[in-house]
Formats: C-alpha cells, structure tokens, sequence
C-alpha cells in the first residue's frame, strides 16, 4: 500500500502528512531542548559563582561554526529552491555543500573538544562543562543524524527525483525543516555557552 | 499535476521561487551581520542582567528570521501554527520551572 498524502494535500489539515510530521517531532525536539535549557537555567542560577563562558571555552572557534551553520542553511534552502526549479545538477551542488559544512561543524567541535579533553577539563570537571558537554554532544548528534538524512538524498534517495519529483521535493523540504532547526539550536547555544 | 501538490513545480512559481531566493540571500546577510553584533556585544562587558537580554534579544531575532524564511513559518498552514503555539505554551511553562523553583521554595519547601 502507498503512504498517502506525500504529494496531494490533506483536505482537511491542509498539509502533506510529512509536513505536519516533521512539524510534530520538531515540536518534541523543543521540549527535549527546553529541558536542557530549563536544567541549565537552574544550575547557573543555584550556583554560588558561575564562569563566562569565554574564560573556559574557544570563541573564535564558535564564532566561525555560527557562521558555518548559518551558510549551511542558506545551502540547504537553496537545495530545495533548485528542485522546485526542476534543476537537479544544483541541487546535487548545494545539497553535498550543506552535508560538508555539516562535517566542517562537526571537526570543528572535535578539535574544541579534544583540546578540552587535552587540558583535563571533562563533563565531571564541574558543572558548567557538565552542561556544555551535554548540550553541546547532543547537539552534534543532531547534526550527525541531519548529515545522515542529508546524505541519503543527496545519494541514493535521489532515485525517487525520477520517478515522483514532488514527493522527492517534499522530503527535501522535510528533511531542511529539520536542518534549520539544528541551526536554530545553535544559534541559541553559542551566545548561552560562549559568551554570557 | 494539480494546484493540490505541496511543491507544484509549474513555470508561474519559477517566478516565486526567484522571489524567495532574493529573500533567502537577504536574511542570510542579516544573520551574518547579527552574528557580529552577538559577538561585539560580548567584548562590552556589560552587566549581566543587560548581556542575557541583548543576547537573548538579538538570538531571538536570529531564529525567528531562519524559522520565518528558511523554514517557510511566515506563510505555512494554521495547524502548524496551532502546534507550535501549543508548543510555545509548554516550552515558557517548562523555562518558567526554574524561577518558580527559586520563589521562596514554593515547589521545593525549604
């Protein structure tokens, strides 16, 4: 049996059942984060003294990820935009330039967390990097998995550009939602960890 | 096709999507130029009660322009906004636990 609504519109919602689905797990992802947050919130402000996070941590280094995340979604959305203009050469283009600014982030990190590791600041260290280790790690995960999906249809998932374009299009589409999402993540991480 | 598709890909939105790309570039420059100012900010030094807001301030700002633009919010359906309203409510309830834990012990007894 095909999944229905991936390329006709519910009636009744007025959206594609991926649409609405991503739009729910985003909303799950909210609370997941927000949880973080909230605990982060509650740790700094029970603390008796609490570091700037410039003290401890790389700034330039975050600085030009921010920047990196930010490119990627440009690329991302530029990806979608080329197939909604049937032009699939520069879909390839944009969609492997996000999946390696993706990479590009996460080497990053790796050489900031290393680096971490080398001066033996760990997450039992203390608990500011406690929950920069764990906000940041989860993070990356998102990134990770996002790369994943990425990759997918940049590779082997692209068949289905032949065979149904709209529906190919649409899970670009999903696919970004959840992409800038990560970036929206960050973008509120790195101000909170880095700089305040 | 039909006008049902959720990505229709006729030649009367070739001419949107050009539209939408000239915005995609723009909100791209403004996120670069409010990265900057994040940052420069930072080197100010100011107290922290000010740091937070213009942080908060100016990353709220950021990640409404990628969830308006980039994730298509400013012109999506109403069940998507219901959801994200709905989400809205519990993400404040769920920041706001913290303060209310720090209010004279009125969760926590003391």
């Amino acid at each position: 049996m095909d999944i229905p609504y991936t390329v006709e519109v519910r009636r009744d919602t007025g959206l594609t059942n991926g649409k609405i689905g991503i739009w729910l797990f985003l909303a799950s992802e909210v609370m997941l984060f927000g949880a973080l947050f909230a605990s982060y919130i509650l740790i700094r402000t029970g603390a008796p003294s609490w570091p700037r996070g410039d003290t401890i941590l790389n700034v330039p280094l975050a600085t030009f990820n921010t920047i990196v995340l930010i490119l990627s979604s440009v690329t991302m959305v530029m990806a979608w935009a080329s197939l909604m203009r049937r032009r699939f050469g520069t879909f390839r283009l944009y969609m492997g330039a996000t999946i390696l600014l993706g990479f590009v982030f996460l080497v990053v990190k790796y050489f900031e967390y290393s680096h971490k590791f080398h001066d033996g600041l760990y997450p039992s260290t203390n608990n500011f990097l406690a929950i920069y280790f764990t906000l940041t790690g989860l993070h990356m995960l998102h990134v990770a998995g996002g790369m994943a999906v990425n990759a997918y249809f940049w590779g082997p998932g692209a068949k289905l550009w032949k065979t149904n374009p709209v529906w190919f299009t649409n899970r670009v589409e999903n696919s970004g939602l959840f992409w800038h999402f990560v970036d929206l993540v960050w973008i509120f991480l790195f101000p909170t960890l880095y700089l305040l | 096709m039909t006008s049902d598709h959720a990505a229709d890909m006729t030649g009367d939105h070739a001419a949107d999507i050009d539209r939408h790309v000239r915005v995609y570039i723009t909100v791209f420059v403004a996120l670069m130029v409010l990265t900057i100012v994040t940052v420069a900010v930072s080197y100010l030094d100011l107290p922290i009660a000010m740091a937070v807001t213009v942080a908060l301030l100016v990353a709220t700002i950021k990640g409404s322009l990628v969830a308006c633009y980039f994730m298509h919010l400013i012109s999506e359906k109403k069940l998507i906004y219901a959801v994200l309203i709905l989400t809205a409510v519990f993400f404040v309830a769920l920041l706001a636990l913290p303060a209310v834990t720090h209010s004279n012990g009125y969760w926590i007894p003391e």
